[in-house]
Formats: structure tokens, C-alpha cells, sequence
């Protein structure tokens, strides 16, 4: 086996890495602070690796591309940032309803709006779930430092693979554009998950839509002996359109089941110092990292504090927070926003009084003195 | 190969209206597309949301029905991804150039192997008789009830500034002509536009008092004539069809090879 | 346009095939027939009243909306 690489690199450069690392071959993307650098070093690399890069005309066109590109047959990927998510949305349905393997990366930046453009937020945590219309499941992960956002990169992909699902990198700002270490492993290190295709031989009925007994659905690439249909309208196991009731519940069920039914296989994150801690933060992407400062900074000096970081935002690990706040006299979630995975958190454990915000929201990183001084709020202490 | 065997024949007879000109594109494109002997597994129709759009349902081809507008998005995956094959994207007037406008001159700008057929009837169908960017100024539409104050698009004019190498217009009256030309236009390597004006007797033709199926095939027939015909010089007012534009310019999924060619050198 | 291409010997008809169940009645074949071989009857479908008429041009074959309409030349 070849040997491991260290880089020294940003977020962004790290999510590209490890893209190419999972095999990614198509990327189509659009211009957009702070996830552009994504777009421009696949520019560089993907062709390098025989892959295919393009501009599109705008994001709307970007996540449209990837999703024709998957049906051909390739792993595919597509970055963007605040109001391109927000344009990505109509399409991220698509790939949702006509399940297509694809991977869709958010750097998060200030919003809404135009928003602050250069400057770090959380703030799309609830968009990434419920943006696009309609009912449906959708998987988000997001990571705290590069060797991490190069691991859940890299699982996005193979999950988008395996459950025919488009996958999204819930990043942001800081995570983006900081630099540090990352050490490429040698290929073959981390187990990638290559599509599943039919064995169905040609002229023979293949059924695109007809899920196996382990629930997966092998696929065909388009220019292949199968033709079938694809569509956005609710269909039959054929690919046509529908409205038969039953093909629609069924469908509709499906849809949210694959996902919801392995919520524990999907589920990452990572504890520091859970077993005693009597106040919990539980935080994630690059307010983990001032969050674990504190609870290390804290243990020191003896208060039993401690971390859960997660790193799978969708679907949300409700179980896992449950068990690991039990026991805690206070959580406190550390985010970004006005207080988005604050919700559910509350929803997830018995009490819900016992959990607070502590949040920034004027487009700096939040910072250890920043939780430090929420914490002696909390803790009746005074700042 | 017979016609028919381009068919979904299950799903026929089809969900258009009587008289509606897009059964009569879908059946000028297998013309060509029987002419060319072009096999089926080579073949992806992407389409985007309207009545038009529906014609990707009834051709036994890779189909992929997308997004209102987005067709040509979708497609540019599709071909950049896997440029051996042949990709067909029929859109209606408002799918292609007001929600699509934007995807549309893209991908002629790209010079993209793609053709794209604008089954342009001058109405939204599918959402019950709206004005669309192609009804034209003084037009009626359930949107338009004091008479539309918008004016149209030249659809050949709006492809060649957007840098289409293949753009033509015929009808769905000159038949024998509109399955020559869209032939001609599969063939043509790089972003070939064809413009298909065709009827809607049950929405712009009742709006707009101009009779029945039959009556509407007429005006298509009286209103149109060949580039730089006499007819043309003497009466400005019609509407001209042929080939205007047929060029070579580099392609893009040939382009994009050489980009893998630069950079992989010395690799 | 293009120059008058030398004269095929005149096909000729074997049988007009009308698919009644695809046929909508929208009278365009019938409209535009050059020798008028086509009707639409009181059920609003096609009927081929003229058939010793056709000329086999199958410009009713190409233009029917419905692709319900296959003109079989010997």
C-alpha cells in the first residue's frame, strides 16, 4: 500500500481531496463566496484525474448537471453557498424524488439574503432539511476540522451510492477557508461504496424503481440495454408517472423510509468526556472546535463538562443525544444561528428547560470566551 | 426500423388534444430520427415540464423528464458526461425561452452537441391558456384578457446572437420539411436549435378566435415561407422558415477533451 | 430550394391502416388530403371514403397528430 500524504491545505481544498479519493468524475458549480475554491481547484484536478468540470450558467443549472451526469453512470458532486442553495433547492428535490446518487456541498455563509458573504454562519441547518418543497428524508453531515471533513466527505459519497440519495456537506465559512494539516490516507484505506448496478440483461424488463429485499435499487446508465424513464412527477417502478394513490403513498413512504430506517447507520459523531460531564455542549462544524477548547480548558480546572460533536445533522441522531444528555444537569447547544439544532435537541431529550443557546450571530467565530461567558450566565454566575 | 418500433405504443393514444401540433413534431422527430437508423440505446430525450415535455413519456429512448425549464441543464450533464450520445431536448415556448432563458442561450453559447427542439405553440397548455414569451403584443391569454402589451421573441434572431451553429424554423403543416430538418440537425455537430411553430386550437386558438386544429394548420401554411422568398419581399409580415444559420465551430465535449489532453500532459 | 429530383416510379397503395383508437377526429388528414381520399365520420374518427383516390404521398401519415394513420405502399 502506498504511503499516506500530508497536506497543508483549506476546508475547501480538504473536500476536494477527498472527493477525487472517492472517485468523484463530474462536478458542475457556479461562482460563490466562500465555497468557491471547491470549484476552482476540481477546475484543476478533476481533468488531471479524466474527470469533467464545468461552469454552469448559475446554480440552478449546476445541481441540473450533476444529476444528468449521475445517470449516466458517474459519481458527482456540485458546491455552492447561501442564495445558490437556496437556487439549488427546486433541483435538489428532483434528486431526491427521482433518487439519483449526488453530493451537494454548503459552505454556509450569513444569511438570508445576499447576507454576509465573507463571514462564517450556521444559519442553513433547517434549509438543508426542509428547503426544497414537499415531504421527504434528506441526509446532512458537516465536520469541525479537515481530517474529519475529509472522512464525512468521503461518506457522503458512499452513502449517496448506496441509498441513491442526494447527500449534503453542511460546511461553513471557517471550516472553508482556514488552513491546516490534512493527511491524505493511501487508497484503499477507507472503504468506498461503488454503485450498484442492475444484472438484469437487456431486453429484459428492468425495473429502476423496485427496490431489492435490502431495500438498495441497482441502477442503469443511461446510453446502456435498459431504457428507462426518469421523472419528478410521483411513478411507478418503471419510471412513469403516476397518481395511482397507492403508487404515491408507496413511493412517498420509501422515499423517507430508506433514509429514516438507517438513521442509526448514518449517524456520526464524536464525545469528549460524556461519562461524568454535568453540563453537555453539543455542538458541531467549527463551533465544536471552540466548544472542545472550553471543555478541555474547563476540565482543568476541574468542572465536569463536556462534548458531544456531531457530525450527522439529517437525520437528526435523536437517540443518540437523548442517551448521552440523560444524566446532565444542563445542555448547552454552541452554534451559529439563532438557535436551529437548539430545536431539536430540546425535542430530543426530557427535559427540555435544561437546555440553552449559546449562540453568535454577527458573522465572527463564535470563541471560547464566548461560551465561557454564556456558561457563567447559565450557571448563575455572573460574566 | 419502423417508426412505431421508436414507440411506447402502451401509452397511446397519447394525453395531447385533438389537433394539438406536438403529436405531429413527435412524429416529423421519429421520421428523422428512422431516416438517420439511429439506435435506440444511443438515444436521451430530456425534457422539462409542459405539454411538449411529455413527449419524452412516448419515445422509447433514455428519458429523462425534468424541471420546468431546466431541460437543457439536465442534458448538458447528460451529453458532457457521456458525449457518445445522442441528446434530443424538445421544450415549449414558455419551458425554453421565459423559466429556461437563461439555460437556453447558455448552452447555444457553449456550441454544446445537443438539439433542441422549440415546439413553439404561443401558450401555456398545460396550466389552461396563459400568455407565453411567444404569444406576441395584442394577443389574448386568460393572463392577457385586455389584450397582451408583450412582445415576443424572434426565436431564430434570440439562437444566432446566442452563438447556436445550426438554427432553423419550419412548422407543423411543412412536415416532409420539419423531419428533414431536425435529421439535419441530430446530424449537426455542436448546439443546433430548431424552432417547430406549432397549434394549440384548444387554448390559443380559442383565445385568439383563429378556428379549429385544421383552420390553425392553414394559418401555419398562408403565414410562412422560405428564406428569401418572393413572397417574403413582397409581403414583410411572414414569418420566414428554412435554415438560417449552419457553421462549424469547435464543440464543446471536443473542447473539453483537449482540456484533458492539457492537463494531463507530462502526467 | 433544391433542384426537382428524377421521377420515381409512382408508388402505389396496399392498404391504408387507420388506428381508430388512437385517432382523435381532429380532421387535419382530411383537410390537407391532395385528392381528398380521407373523412371524418359522425363518430369523429377517420374513414378512408376515397381510398381508390390515394396518390400515397402520406403527407396524412406524417402530419397526423395522433400517429394513427400508416399508409402500406406495394
Amino acid at each position: 500500500m502506498e504511503e499516506p500524504t500530508t497536506r497543508f491545505v483549506q476546508g475547501n481544498e480538504a473536500c476536494v481531496e477527498a472527493a477525487l479519493y472517492a472517485g468523484l468524475e463530474f462536478f458542475a458549480g457556479y461562482p460563490i463566496t466562500p465555497s468557491t475554491e471547491v470549484a476552482e481547484h476540481l477546475a484543476i484536478r478533476l481533468p488531471q484525474a479524466g474527470g469533467r468540470f464545468i461552469q454552469m450558467e448559475d446554480e440552478i443549472a449546476s445541481i441540473c448537471a450533476i444529476v444528468g451526469a449521475s445517470l449516466t453512470g458517474h459519481k458527482v458532486m456540485t458546491a455552492t453557498s447561501g442564495p445558490g442553495f437556496s437556487l439549488m433547492q427546486e433541483g435538489l428535490g428532483y434528486a431526491v424524488m427521482a433518487e439519483i446518487p449526488c453530493v451537494i456541498v454548503n459552505v454556509q455563509r450569513g444569511g438570508p439574503s445576499t447576507g454576509n458573504p465573507t463571514h462564517v454562519s450556521q444559519g442553513d441547518v433547517f434549509q438543508a432539511r426542509w428547503g426544497t418543497h414537499g415531504d421527504h428524508a434528506i441526509v446532512a453531515m458537516t465536520a469541525s476540522n479537515h481530517q474529519d471533513l475529509f472522512d464525512v466527505t468521503v461518506e457522503a459519497f458512499n452513502i449517496a451510492e448506496t441509498f441513491r440519495t442526494p447527500v449534503i456537506l453542511l460546511f461553513d465559512e471557517v471550516i472553508g477557508h482556514m488552513r491546516e494539516k490534512l493527511v491524505i490516507p493511501p487508497a484503499g484505506k477507507i472503504p468506498l461504496v461503488e454503485r450498484l448496478r442492475t444484472s438484469v440483461k437487456g431486453g429484459v424488463d428492468y425495473h429502476p424503481y423496485l427496490p431489492r429485499e435490502d431495500g438498495r435499487l441497482p441502477m442503469s446508465d443511461f446510453g446502456g440495454e435498459h431504457r428507462y424513464n426518469v421523472t419528478g412527477l410521483f411513478h411507478d417502478m418503471w419510471g412513469f408517472p403516476s397518481n395511482n394513490p397507492q403508487v404515491v403513498h408507496g413511493l412517498l413512504r420509501h422515499l423517507v423510509d430508506k433514509i429514516q430506517n438507517n438513521a442509526n447507520r448514518m449517524a456520526r459523531y464524536k464525545e469528549y468526556y460524556l461519562k461524568d460531564a454535568r453540563t453537555i455542549l453539543v455542538s458541531y462544524g467549527s463551533s465544536a472546535r471552540s466548544a472542545l477548547h472550553v471543555v478541555k480548558n474547563r476540565r482543568a480546572r476541574g468542572e465536569r463538562l463536556g462534548l458531544l460533536e456531531l457530525q450527522t445533522l439529517w437525520p437528526f441522531p435523536e437517540h443518540i443525544v437523548r442517551e448521552k444528555c440523560e444524566t446532565a444537569q444542563n445542555v448547552v447547544v454552541v452554534e451559529m444561528n439563532m438557535g436551529q439544532v437548539l430545536q431539536l435537541v430540546k425535542q430530543a431529550v426530557d427535559d427540555p428547560d435544561k437546555v440553552f443557546l449559546a449562540n453568535r450571530v454577527d458573522g465572527g467565530l463564535i470563541t471560547p470566551t464566548d461560551i465561557r461567558n454564556i456558561l457563567r450566565l447559565i450557571q448563575g454566575k455572573g460574566v | 426500423m419502423a417508426v412505431k418500433d421508436y414507440l411506447r405504443e402502451r401509452f397511446f393514444p397519447h394525453m395531447w388534444c385533438p389537433g394539438c401540433g406536438h403529436g405531429t413534431v413527435l412524429n416529423g422527430l421519429l421520421r428523422a430520427v428512422e431516416k438517420l437508423g439511429m439506435s435506440k440505446n444511443e438515444m436521451v430525450m430530456v425534457s422539462g415540464i409542459g405539454c411538449s415535455s411529455r413527449i419524452s413519456g412516448y419515445v422509447d429512448f433514455h428519458t429523462l423528464h425534468t424541471l420546468h425549464g431546466r431541460a437543457l441543464a439536465f442534458a448538458t450533464g447528460v451529453k458532457l458526461s457521456k458525449p457518445e450520445l445522442t441528446v434530443l431536448v424538445p421544450m415549449g415556448d414558455g419551458d425554453a425561452l421565459a423559466i429556461g432563458g437563461n439555460h437556453f442561450i447558455h448552452a447555444a453559447r457553449r456550441n454544446i452537441d445537443i438539439t433542441a427542439l422549440v415546439m413553439n405553440n404561443r401558450i401555456y397548455g398545460m396550466t389552461g391558456g396563459q400568455f407565453s414569451p411567444m404569444s406576441g403584443y395584442g394577443t389574448s391569454a386568460t393572463t392577457a384578457p385586455y389584450s397582451n402589451i408583450d412582445h415576443s421573441f424572434d426565436v431564430v434572431e434570440l439562437s444566432k446572437a446566442a452563438g447556436a451553429t445550426f438554427v432553423a424554423r419550419t412548422t407543423a403543416y411543412h412536415v416532409q420539411n420539419m423531419a428533414d430538418i431536425i435529421r439535419k440537425a441530430i446530424l449537426h455537430e455542436g448546439f443546433s436549435v430548431v424552432e417547430v411553430l406549432t397549434q394549440c386550437p384548444t387554448y390559443f386558438g380559442r383565445k385568439n378566435r383563429m378556428g379549429g386544429a385544421v383552420e390553425m394548420v392553414k394559418w401555419l401554411k398562408d403565414n410562412t415561407t422560405p428564406i428569401g422568398s418572393k413572397a417574403k419581399q413582397e409581403n414583410p409580415e411572414l414569418i420566414e422558415r428554412g435554415v438560417f444559420v449552419q457553421k462549424e465551430l469547435p464543440e464543446y465535449c471536443n473542447e473539453y477533451n483537449k482540456v484533458i489532453e492539457r492537463a494531463t500532459k507530462g502526467r | 430550394m433544391t433542384k426537382p429530383k428524377p421521377k420515381k416510379p409512382k408508388p402505389k397503395l396496399k392498404q391504408l391502416h387507420l388506428n381508430l383508437d388512437w385517432c382523435k377526429g381532429c380532421g387535419i388528414c382530411a383537410a390537407f388530403c391532395p385528392t381528398n381520399v380521407l373523412e371524418i365520420d359522425d363518430k369523429d374518427k377517420v374513414t378512408a371514403a376515397r381510398a381508390q383516390d390515394c396518390i400515397c404521398c402520406k403527407l396524412c401519415e406524417l402530419r397526423c397528430p395522433d400517429l394513427a394513420i400508416d399508409v402500406e405502399t406495394e
